[in-house]
C-alpha cells in the first residue's frame, strides 16, 4: 500500500528542497481545507505533503512600504481580525471571509484558495481586482508575479515544481480608493459561488472613477479580469448609464458552463447584477460613506 | 513510513499518540485517543459535527491532519465542562431543549463557546452566520439560537445562570 | 383519556431531559462510538453504474491482501423468497431488502452494494475494495418517473408486473402498482363546477439528511449468538430484519439501541447490519461499519421524486364539488414508494363529496426510497395546497376561509375510507387566522402564503416498564429508541401517574433481550403508544403500591388512596396512618410481595391524526431569484403537549426540512445516472442563517383515546412548508412555481419569462 509522507519544514530552503526533490507527487499544505477533502475523496493521491505553516513569515500580516504583506498561509480569521487591513482592503478581507464556515476560516488561506485554482474561488476575484502580487519561492529563488498569472485553468497553476507562494503584497492605496466583493449563492452561507465579482477602484475628490479593476469568478475556466468592465467605470461617476454599461460588459465577458451550481444563462445575468451591486459598494466605500460588511 | 509520534495538550491534559499521515485529527481523537464526542458527519468540512478548538481557533477536526497537532492545545467537547460544572452554553442548551437527537450538539456547543469567547454580545444574525457551519437537521435552529443568546447574557453577567 | 389537564403536575411542564447532560458533554454513545477488542473494519464496494448486470465478482486478490479477514457478497446471504411484511409506515419485501443490502444479479442504482470486506484497518479495507474485480454489463438506465413509465423504458425487473390493474399485464413494467381511491363521481361533478383550477407539479428526490451516517458494530459468536450495536429507529426491527435476511433465530440476536443521530424515517430499515453480521461470521471477529456521507446520499433511502396533477372544481361560494389527483412516485430500485399515503393525505383535511385519486408506484435506477417524515404526504400536499391557493385567488376568497369552508370536521368521511373523529383541523385554522402573523403588514417585494397538512399518526405495538428501586427511585423503561427527546416524555408520564417530580424518574431504552417487543420509532407513535404503555405500567404499579400499603396497614385496599407519590388512608375511618412514600414502600417490598414494578406490552389503538397550518412570509430578490424566508409560523393540533419544548422542537424541525425541500434540496443526476451532488456542499440543507425563528403554535384538541390526550406530532410539520413557501412566492411575485425546488435560477427564469410575456 502506498504510504503518504508528511514534513513540516522550518526554513524556506528546506521546503523548496523537499518539493523540488520529491520523486512522486508533492503537495503544499497551508490550511488543508481543500487538500484534505481531495485526499479523502481520492481525487488526489500525493506521496508527500509539505506543511508550510512553520516557515517564518508565512503566517501573519504586516505593513511595509505603505502597503500590506500577508503571509501566504495566514488563516482567513486572522485577516478578518486585522483592523488596518480590513479598513484599507475591505473587499479582499470580505472575499476571504466568505469562504466556507467559521471553522473553515480558522484554517483556509489566500494561497490555498488561489493555488487550488477553482474557477469559483471567492478570494481570487478580490485579489485580482486589488492587483495583488504573489511572492513565489522555488529552486530558482524568489520571483514576484501579479496574482492573475498564477491560476491557468481549473486546478492548474503556473507554479513550477518546487515552487510555492510565500506571501502576498497589496500595494499602497491612493486616497478615495476602496474595494468590494460579492458572490451569489443559493443559500445564505456554505455554498460555492455561482458567480463572484470583485471590484477595486480609485475616485477623484469629485467622485469620478480614475482607476478600476473588475474581476469575475465562476463564469470561466479561471477567474477573469475584465478590462472592458473597468473601462465602463473609468472616467465616470456611478450613474445609471455607467451601471448599464458595466452590467453589459460583465455579461459579455462570461464564458460559464452549465453545472450543478448554475446555468450559463443564469450565471451570465447574475454577473451583471453583481457587478452593479459591487460597484455601488466600492464607490460608497471610496467616498468614505460606509464600511458596513456586505453580509 | 512509520507512524508520527505526536504530543499535544488535549483538554488541558498532555497527550501523546501515534498516527499515520492520512489520519485526520478527527480520526485520531475518535479512534486512537477514544474521545468520541466529536462526530463524523461528512468528513469534508461541510457539517461542523467534528468542531474543535485548536490554539484558540475554531476548526473542523476532519480538515486537519493528526500529525499537525504536534505542539498544539486542543479543546474538544469533552473539555467544555469543568468537572461537573457545565458551561453556560451547555446549561442553556439543556434548558431551551436546543437538542433533539444530540448528534450535532457537541459541534454546536464548541462552536457556540468559540463565538462567545470572541464576541460576547452577538446579535441573532451574527450568531446564525457564525454557526452556519454547524448543520442541524432536527431543531430548525430556533432553540439553538435562543440558547446561545441566553448563554451570552449569563456570561456577560446580565442575568443569573 | 383519564387525566384532567388542570390537575397535571408534570405533564405539560419542561424539565431537562434525562439524557441531556450526556448529550451536551459528548458522552452519549452513538452508533459509531462503540468499539470491541479485536474488532475489524468493514467497508462496502458499491456499483459505479446506475443499471448493470453483475456478470462476475472475483474477490481472490482482495482476500489475499494482508489484514483482510473476510469478503462477502450476496452469495453469503440465503436467497430468500419474496415475502411482504407490514412494518412501520409501509410494506417491506424481505427479498428486496436482502437484494438491496447486497446485490444479487443486478446493480439497480449507482451506489448499490455489491460486496463487502472486513480488515484490520480502514485503510486496508479500502485497499481491498479496490482489488475486488467486478464484471458488469452496463445497461441503459432510467431515473425520471415519467420516463420510467414509458413503454420503451429500460426494465429493471423482468418479474415485475403492474399490480392493481385488471387484467394483470403480461409484459413486465416499471410500474409496480396502481392504487385508486374514489368517492362519489368526480368526473360528473366537475361539470357542475363554477370554477376549475388545474395544475401539474413536479418534485425532485430529497434526502432525510440526518447528520449521523449509518453505523453499526456486530459480533457473531461461534455459537450463533449475535450482538448488534447500531443506531436505528427500531432495534427490534434491526433484530427481526437481520434474523430474516440471514436465517438466524430471533432470540439469538441481541440488538442494542445506541443513541441515534437523526432518522426521520431513513433509519427504519437496515443497510449495514446484515452485512456486518455476515462479515463477522466469516471472519470470527466483531466488525464495525459506518457509511460515508457519500454512501448515505448514494445508497440509503432518499424519498421519491414525483409528478402530480391536481384538478379542483368549486362553486362560487367556495364549496369544492370535485377533486382529482394523479400521482406518480419514484420507488427507486425496488417497488415501495409511499404512493398510498400520498394518495390519501392530499385531500384528507377536506370534506369533499367527489374525489378521484390515482397513484403509480414506479421503479427507476436510484436508491430504494425509505420513509421520510410523513412519507408521501409532503409531495401530495405541495400540489394540492398550491392548487387550493390558486382556487382561492380565482374565487377571490381568503385562503383560510376557503379551507374553513371545506374543512374536515368530526364525522367527515375521508375519500380513503375512515371517518374523522376528535380532530382539530378547524381549531388550527382558527388559531392561524387569529395569529398576529396573518395580519402583519408586508413590504413591496414580500409575499405571504399559507398551506395545510395532515398525517394519520399510528399506534401499534409497544412495551414499557415502570420499576421502583430499593430506595424508592424510579426507572422507566421504553422499547422505543429516542430520536427526538421522547425519553423525557415517557418518564414524565410515569412521574405524573406515580405523583413524583419528573427528575425522580430515569428513562432508559433496554436492548431487545431486556424488554418486550416494540415497533419502530416512526409514524409519530412513541409518545402515543409507548406513552400509553408506560402510563399503564405506572398505573399498575400504583395499584400494587396501594395493595402493599393496605397490607402494611392491614386495611382493605379500597381504603387506600394514592396522591402526590404517597399512599394515604382514604378518610379518617380508614385509620390514622402516616402516609407511605415510594421509599418507605420499597423498603418493605420483600415483605409485601417482592420487587415492585410492571412491564406492559400493548397494541395501541386510537392514534389521533394531526393537522397543521403554516404561514410563511418571503422576500424575493427579483434580479437573482433568491428567496429569503422572513417569518414562519406553524400552527398544529398536538392533542396534549406532554413536554411542550420537544413538541415545539418537532414542529420547528419539520418546518425547516420542508423549507429546504421547497427552496434548494434536490438530487442532481448526471447523464450516466450518477448523483452529482453527494455531499453537504452541493446537497443544500438549510443552515442557521437560512431560516428565521420558527414560531410553533400548539393547539390542544385532545385525543380521547390516549390517557393524557396526546397525538403524534413529529410528521405533520413537514407537510405544509413547500406549498406555504410556493404560495408566498406567488404572493410576492405573481408567479406560480410548480416545480421543486424553487431555486434561484428557476425563479429568475420564471420572472424573465413573465416579463417577456407582459411586454409582448
Amino acid at each position: 500500500m502506498p504510504s503518504l509522507n508528511y514534513a513540516a519544514p522550518a526554513t524556506v530552503d528546506e521546503a523548496v528542497k523537499l518539493l523540488a526533490g520529491a520523486s512522486g507527487l508533492a503537495k503544499v499544505m497551508s490550511g488543508g481545507t481543500d487538500l484534505l477533502v481531495q485526499l479523502r475523496s481520492g481525487r488526489l493521491r500525493p506521496d508527500l505533503i509539505v506543511d508550510t505553516k512553520k516557515l517564518p513569515g508565512i503566517m501573519g500580516i504586516r505593513q511595509e512600504a505603505g502597503g500590506f504583506v500577508i503571509g501566504a498561509a495566514t488563516p482567513g480569521a486572522v485577516l478578518e481580525a486585522d483592523a488596518a487591513l480590513t479598513k484599507a482592503w475591505p473587499g479582499v478581507v470580505e472575499a476571504m471571509d466568505l469562504i466556507g464556515s467559521t471553522q473553515i476560516q480558522g484554517r483556509a488561506s489566500l494561497a490555498g484558495n488561489l493555488c487550488n485554482a477553482s474557477p469559483a474561488a471567492d478570494s481570487v476575484p478580490a485579489l485580482f481586482a486589488a492587483a495583488a502580487i504573489a511572492v513565489i519561492v522555488g529552486p530558482n529563488g524568489k520571483r514576484e508575479v501579479p496574482v492573475e498569472q498564477v491560476p491557468t485553468g481549473p486546478g492548474r497553476t503556473s507554479l513550477a515544481k518546487g515552487e510555492f507562494i510565500l506571501e502576498f503584497r497589496l500595494p499602497p492605496r491612493p486616497p478615495h480608493s476602496s474595494d468590494a466583493y460579492l458572490r451569489f449563492i443559493p443559500r445564505t452561507e456554505m455554498d460555492i459561488a455561482v458567480v463572484g465579482c470583485g471590484i477595486c477602484l480609485t475616485l477623484d475628490a469629485g467622485g469620478t472613477c480614475t482607476a478600476a479593476r473588475v474581476a469575475l469568478g465562476a463564469v470561466a475556466p479561471t477567474v477573469l479580469l475584465v478590462p472592458a468592465a473597468a473601462d465602463a467605470l473609468i472616467g465616470h461617476k456611478l450613474d445609471d448609464a455607467t451601471l448599464a454599461r458595466l452590467d453589459a460588459a460583465a455579461q459579455a465577458a462570461c464564458k460559464p458552463i452549465d453545472d450543478k451550481r448554475g446555468t450559463i444563462v443564469y450565471r451570465t445575468k447574475v454577473a451583471g447584477v453583481l457587478a452593479r451591486r459591487v460597484a455601488a459598494i466600492a464607490f460608497d466605500r471610496a467616498l468614505g460613506k460606509t464600511s458596513a460588511k456586505t453580509h | 513510513m512509520s507512524k508520527h509520534h505526536v504530543s499535544a495538550v488535549i483538554n488541558g491534559e498532555p497527550t501523546e499518540f501515534l498516527c499515520e499521515t492520512q489520519q485526520t485529527l478527527l480520526d485520531v481523537l475518535r479512534d486512537e485517543i477514544g474521545l468520541t464526542g466529536s462526530k463524523e458527519g461528512c468528513a469534508s468540512g461541510d457539517c461542523g459535527a467534528c468542531s474543535v478548538i485548536v490554539d484558540g481557533r475554531l476548526i473542523c477536526s476532519c480538515l486537519m491532519l493528526g500529525c499537525e497537532a504536534d505542539g498544539t492545545a486542543i479543546t474538544t467537547i469533552e473539555g467544555i465542562a469543568q468537572g461537573d460544572h457545565l458551561h453556560p452554553v451547555q446549561q442553556k442548551f439543556l434548558e431551551h431543549a436546543a437538542l433533539q437527537c444530540g448528534f450535532c450538539t457537541p459541534g454546536l456547543i464548541v462552536a457556540s463557546k468559540a463565538l462567545l469567547d470572541e464576541n460576547p454580545n452577538p446579535t441573532e444574525e451574527e450568531a446564525r452566520y457564525w454557526l452556519a457551519g454547524n448543520l442541524c437537521r432536527c431543531t430548525g435552529y430556533d432553540k439553538v439560537i435562543r440558547a446561545v443568546m441566553d448563554a451570552a447574557e449569563v456570561m456577560r453577567g446580565e442575568k443569573a445562570a | 383519556m383519564n387525566y384532567i389537564p388542570s390537575d397535571l403536575k408534570v405533564v405539560g411542564t419542561r424539565p431537562v431531559r434525562p439524557d441531556g447532560v450526556e448529550k451536551v458533554t459528548g458522552r452519549a454513545q452513538f452508533g459509531a462510538d462503540m468499539r470491541m477488542s479485536g474488532m475489524l473494519w468493514g467497508k462496502v464496494l458499491r456499483s459505479p453504474h446506475a443499471h448493470a448486470r453483475i456478470i462476475s465478482i472475483d474477490a481472490s486478490k482482495a482476500e489475499k491482501l494482508p489484514g483482510v479477514r473476510a469478503v462477502v457478497t450476496s452469495k453469503d446471504f440465503p436467497h430468500i423468497a419474496s415475502e411482504e411484511a407490514f412494518v412501520g409506515e409501509g410494506p417491506m419485501n424481505f427479498r428486496d431488502l436482502s437484494r438491496n443490502c447486497l446485490a444479487w444479479d443486478k446493480a439497480l442504482y449507482e451506489g448499490h452494494a455489491v460486496a463487502a470486506v472486513a480488515a484490520s484497518t480502514q485503510a486496508i479495507a479500502d485497499a481491498a475494495l479496490a482489488l475486488i474485480d467486478v464484471k458488469y454489463e452496463v445497461l441503459p438506465h432510467v431515473i425520471d418517473v415519467e420516463d420510467a413509465m414509458k413503454d420503451d423504458a429500460p426494465i429493471l425487473h423482468e418479474d415485475l408486473f403492474t399490480a392493481g390493474v385488471t387484467p394483470t399485464p403480461s409484459r413486465p413494467s416499471n410500474i409496480a402498482k396502481v392504487v385508486t381511491f374514489k368517492k362519489g363521481d368526480a368526473e360528473a361533478a366537475f361539470k357542475s363546477a363554477d370554477v376549475i383550477v388545474e395544475g401539474r407539479y413536479t418534485t425532485k428526490p430529497v434526502h432525510q439528511a440526518y447528520i449521523e451516517p449509518h453505523a453499526c458494530l456486530c459480533s457473531y459468536n461461534a455459537d450463533g449468538q449475535v450482538t448488534i450495536y447500531s443506531s436505528s429507529q427500531g432495534h427490534f426491527m434491526v433484530r427481526a430484519y437481520c434474523a430474516k435476511l440471514l436465517g438466524i433465530e430471533i432470540a439469538n440476536i441481541r440488538a442494542v439501541a445506541m443513541e441515534i443521530g437523526g432518522g426521520f424515517g431513513g433509519k427504519t430499515l437496515v443497510y449495514l447490519e446484515p452485512v456486518a453480521i455476515a462479515l463477522s461470521k466469516k471472519s470470527g471477529r466483531p466488525v464495525k461499519m459506518q457509511m460515508t456521507r457519500e454512501d448515505v446520499f448514494r445508497a440509503s433511502g432518499p424519498t421519491s421524486g414525483a409528478t402530480i396533477e391536481v384538478k379542483l372544481g368549486a362553486k362560487m361560494d367556495g364549496s369544492i364539488v370535485a377533486a382529482r389527483e394523479i400521482l406518480k412516485y419514484q420507488a427507486g430500485g425496488f417497488p415501495g414508494s409511499p404512493i398510498g399515503p400520498g394518495c390519501m393525505c392530499g385531500f384528507a383535511m377536506y370534506d369533499l363529496p367527489n374525489v378521484d385519486v390515482v397513484g403509480y408506484d414506479v421503479v427507476s435506477n436510484r436508491p430504494k426510497v425509505a420513509a421520510y417524515r410523513a412519507p408521501g404526504a409532503p409531495i401530495s400536499s405541495f400540489a394540492v395546497e398550491s392548487a387550493m391557493d390558486d382556487l382561492a385567488r380565482k374565487l377571490n376568497m381568503d385562503p383560510i376561509a376557503l379551507r374553513e369552508k371545506n374543512g374536515a370536521r368530526n364525522g367527515t368521511k375521508t375519500h380513503y375510507g375512515p371517518t374523522h373523529q376528535n380532530i382539530g383541523f378547524l381549531a388550527t385554522l382558527e388559531a392561524a387566522k387569529n395569529h398576529p402573523h396573518w395580519k402583519a403588514p408586508l413590504k413591496p417585494g414580500q409575499g405571504r402564503g399559507i398551506a395545510c397538512g395532515f398525517w394519520f399518526n399510528i399506534g401499534g405495538e409497544s412495551t414499557a416498564g415502570c420499576h421502583i428501586a430499593e430506595d424508592g427511585s424510579v426507572v422507566a423503561t421504553s422499547g422505543s429508541p429516542d430520536i427526538g427527546g421522547s425519553r423525557a416524555s415517557i418518564g414524565m408520564m410515569a412521574a405524573e401517574v406515580l405523583g413524583v417530580p419528573a427528575e425522580h424518574v430515569r428513562t432508559v431504552i433496554p436492548d431487545t433481550s431486556s424488554i418486550g417487543f416494540t415497533h419502530v420509532t416512526g409514524g409519530s407513535r412513541v409518545t402515543f403508544a409507548t406513552g400509553m404503555a408506560v402510563t399503564q405500567a405506572a398505573e399498575r404499579t400504583v395499584e400494587d403500591l396501594k395493595r402493599r400499603a393496605a397490607q402494611i396497614w392491614e386495611i382493605p385496599v379500597e381504603a387506600v388512596e394514592w396522591k402526590d407519590g404517597k399512599a394515604f388512608p382514604a378518610g379518617s375511618n380508614a385509620g390514622a396512618f402516616e402516609p407511605l412514600d415510594l421509599a418507605a414502600l420499597a423498603m418493605k417490598a420483600g415483605r409485601t410481595g417482592g420487587p415492585i414494578g410492571f412491564e406492559v406490552s400493548l397494541n395501541a389503538q386510537g392514534a389521533g391524526p394531526g393537522f397543521g397550518v403554516h404561514i410563511a412570509d418571503v422576500e424575493v430578490d427579483k434580479e437573482t431569484g433568491a428567496v429569503k424566508v422572513l417569518r414562519y409560523t406553524a400552527v398544529q393540533d398536538v392533542g396534549k403537549a406532554i413536554h411542550p419544548s420537544y413538541v415545539e422542537g418537532q414542529i420547528q424541525g419539520g418546518a425547516a426540512q420542508g423549507i429546504g425541500w421547497a427552496l434548494n434540496e434536490e438530487y442532481i443526476y448526471d447523464k450516466n445516472g450518477k448523483m452529482d451532488n453527494a455531499g453537504f456542499l452541493d446537497y443544500r440543507v438549510p443552515v442557521a442563517s437560512d431560516v428565521p425563528m420558527i414560531e410553533a403554535v400548539m393547539v390542544e384538541v385532545p385525543n380521547p383515546r390516549h390517557p393524557f390526550g396526546a397525538r403524534g406530532v413529529g410528521e405533520v410539520p413537514i407537510v405544509p412548508p413547500m406549498a406555504a413557501i410556493a404560495n408566498a412566492i406567488r404572493s410576492a411575485t405573481g408567479l406560480r412555481m410548480p416545480d421543486l425546488p424553487m431555486s434561484p435560477p428557476k425563479l429568475r427564469a420564471a420572472l424573465d419569462a413573465a416579463a417577456r410575456t407582459s411586454s409582448a
